[in-house]
């Protein structure tokens, strides 16, 4: 039986590229930083992906991102996913994190699935919260820190190694269930040329937020239920002392730092 | 006004248990935050425990906070626990007027959040590095931009709402007084599905975990392979620190990913942070770059932790290493 796979993708700014800043409007300036998707995420499509080539079945990306969201999402679809969904609506630039979840979960209700995979937070936001409140609005089976999953289609359920404190737990549940994933799931591959050709013809749906019969009064910027108040600049760290010499003058050197810090 | 509306409730806690039974180390963190807030606001702290058996956890938790609920929910073992918490939990806030839930921001803390937001319809504020009370609410302080920026968030106006705490940005530190634990049955139904846990698989753990160390001596791809972390191991055993790990050796298979450091690991704080091996790229600076002390071993002088170690020592790291075992054994 194929497996019908939504994976959750975030454009993020590079983490790499180290170039965010935020603009006029006290907002990231994306013009700034060039966009990739959350680091996370592509584990979580990098397994998708393996499970389909296992099980057979397809691969749909959905973000909710601004409409340069398209440009980060193709990259997804020339590794391999096969359609995507974009829901963008000026309405939805600075929405807190309970749009998002009202607004991905709106978006799932219209599609079918078997499995759901979220990455476990996103490097921007470092949050990690968005795949437990979807999963219980939509009342799915929720399994989390998944370092390996494994559908069982033809039962119709599936398994999941979670990161314990001490080791793994052994998760089981019921499909369609949201399942959100770790590095452990895998090193995403590349685009292959071929792949990358091939996404350039692969169907994105974009949906406002009238398409999804969401109210902008109740999700995106104007609904945001938080604020940022400020911003400063984290204190300095002090400059850096640049030892070279003999292996034992540089041993000398540290344990006298760690001595005039008492930390030995 | 500042001041001028203060907490119209109670500041709670939704803690978290180690595999014995005992409160996490996290939520005695959380707990001594929400004591500092209930202080400033003038209000009163309190938390919850859902377990199988809360028992000492709720004790422990009581040393912390004026009032502890304790629920023996048999389901909170045997299944995946943050769901059936959340519901618990839910259960007992809806009848309570809160000022603020927090939580954890760890993957326990961080799937209770997530699952309250959604049962309690409420916003969340996430991956706290430092939270005070200010006009009536909290005002949340997050590290954002790998680090570059500290933002200050608060819940608008008329809002309360949950908050993720990173772990090790609080001390936690007891009450003098211990608090009352009241010891409540589970009530109704859980109705989100549960999901089982079938099986328990106990892996050979580091022998003192990153997150709580005060030490940490990590390693990197110029450690070379399995045998070098025999080197790092030395050099964190003499000066009681964990062993931590960059991506790279991860992905080489060298050592467990619960000892990853970085943007898709663990982030840490610890007192003193020796790399060995290890460049200081920014998916791995962001988890660590607020450790108190950070030494550098590289042999190459250009390696981007050059811009924000405190120290680094160019030359081989077996070399320097060994000589630093024993510097340090010479001293002890
Ligand atoms: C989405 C994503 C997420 C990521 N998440 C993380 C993360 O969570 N944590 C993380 O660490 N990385 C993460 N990375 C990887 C990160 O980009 C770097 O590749 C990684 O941190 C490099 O590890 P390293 O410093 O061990 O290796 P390298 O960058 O290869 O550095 C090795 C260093 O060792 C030095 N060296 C070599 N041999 C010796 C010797 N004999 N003596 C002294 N010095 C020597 C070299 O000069 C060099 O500076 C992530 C990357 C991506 C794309």
């Amino acid at each position: 039986m194929p497996l019908r796979i939504v994976v959750l993708t975030k454009p993020v700014p590079d983490p790499a590229a180290a170039a965010e800043r935020l603009g006029a409007d006290g907002r990231l300036d994306r013009a700034a930083s060039p966009a990739v998707i959350n680091g996370n995420d592509e584990y979580t499509l990098e397994a998708s992906l393996k499970l389909v080539e296992a099980h057979g079945g397809e691969v749909t990306l959905l973000s909710m991102a601004p409409p340069s969201g398209l440009e980060t999402m193709r990259k997804g679809l020339a590794m391999g996913a096969h359609r995507g969904v974009l829901v963008t609506d000026p309405a939805l630039a600075g929405s807190d994190q309970g749009s998002t979840i009202q607004v991905l979960a709106a978006a799932l209700r219209g599609l079918e699935y078997d499995l759901v995979l979220a990455g476990f937070d996103t490097s921007d936001g470092v949050g990690g919260v968005v795949g437990a409140a979807i999963a219980s609005l939509l009342k799915l089976p929720y399994l989390s820190s998944a370092a390996k999953i494994e559908p069982d289609p033809d039962a119709g359920t599936v398994r999941v190694r979670r990161i314990s404190p001490t080791g793994f737990d052994l998760l089981e549940a019921p499909m369609p269930a949201l399942i959100v994933g770790t590095q452990l799931l895998g090193e995403p591959r590349y685009p292959s040329l071929k792949g990358i050709m091939a996404a350039r013809s692969k169907e994105v749906v974009t949906k406002s937020l009238a398409d999804l019969e969401l109210d902008a009064k109740v999700v995106g910027g104007a609904a945001s239920r938080s604020k940022v108040t400020g911003t400063t600049k984290p204190p300095a760290r002090g400059a850096t002392t640049v030892v070279r010499g003999t292996p034992e003058e540089g041993a000398k050197a540290i344990a006298d730092l760690l001595a005039s810090r008492r930390l030995i | 006004m500042a001041g001028a509306k203060d907490a119209k409730g109670t500041i709670w806690v939704v803690a978290e248990t180690n595999a014995d039974g005992s409160l996490a180390k996290s939520s005695t963190e959380v707990a001594t935050l929400a004591r500092t807030l209930a202080e400033a606001a003038g209000a009163s702290a309190a938390g919850i425990v859902i377990a199988a058996d809360p028992k000492a956890a709720a004790a422990e938790l009581a040393g912390y906070v004026a009032r502890v609920v304790a629920v023996a929910e048999p389901k909170a073992a045997g299944y995946a626990w943050a769901q059936v918490a959340a519901q618990r939990a839910a259960a007992i806030l809806a009848s309570e007027s809160p000022a603020v839930i927090l939580t954890g921001a760890g993957p326990d803390g961080r799937d209770v959040a997530g699952t309250l937001s959604a049962l309690l319809e409420r916003p969340v504020l996430v991956n706290a590095t430092a939270v005070a009370w200010k006009d009536g609410g909290p005002s949340v302080e997050m590290s954002v931009f790998g680090g570059k920026l500290i933002t200050t968030s608060a819940f608008v106006d008329g809002e309360w709402g949950i908050v993720t705490v990173r772990p090790n940005v609080v001390t936690a530190e007891e009450a003098g007084s211990k608090g009352k634990v009241e010891t409540q049955a589970p009530a109704g139904d859980l109705d989100l599905p549960l999901v089982k846990v079938v099986d328990q698989i106990t892996e050979a753990a580091a022998a003192l975990p990153i997150e709580e160390a005060r030490v940490i001596v990590a390693g990197g791809r110029g450690v070379g392979g399995p045998d070098g972390f025999a080197l790092v191991r030395e050099i964190a055993a003499v000066l009681g620190g964990a062993v931590g790990a960059t991506r790279a050796a991860v992905d080489s298979g060298w050592i467990p990913y619960n000892q990853q450091i970085g943007q898709t690991g663990k982030i840490v704080k610890p007192q003193l942070y020796l790399a060995l091996g290890i460049s200081g790229a920014i998916q791995h600076k962001v988890g660590m770059q607020t450790a108190g002390t950070i030494i550098g071993i590289n042999r190459d002088p250009d390696a981007p932790i050059a811009e924000f170690a405190d120290l680094v020592v160019v030359g081989d790291l077996f070399e320097v290493g060994k000589a630093l075992l024993a510097e340090l054994k010479s001293r002890a």
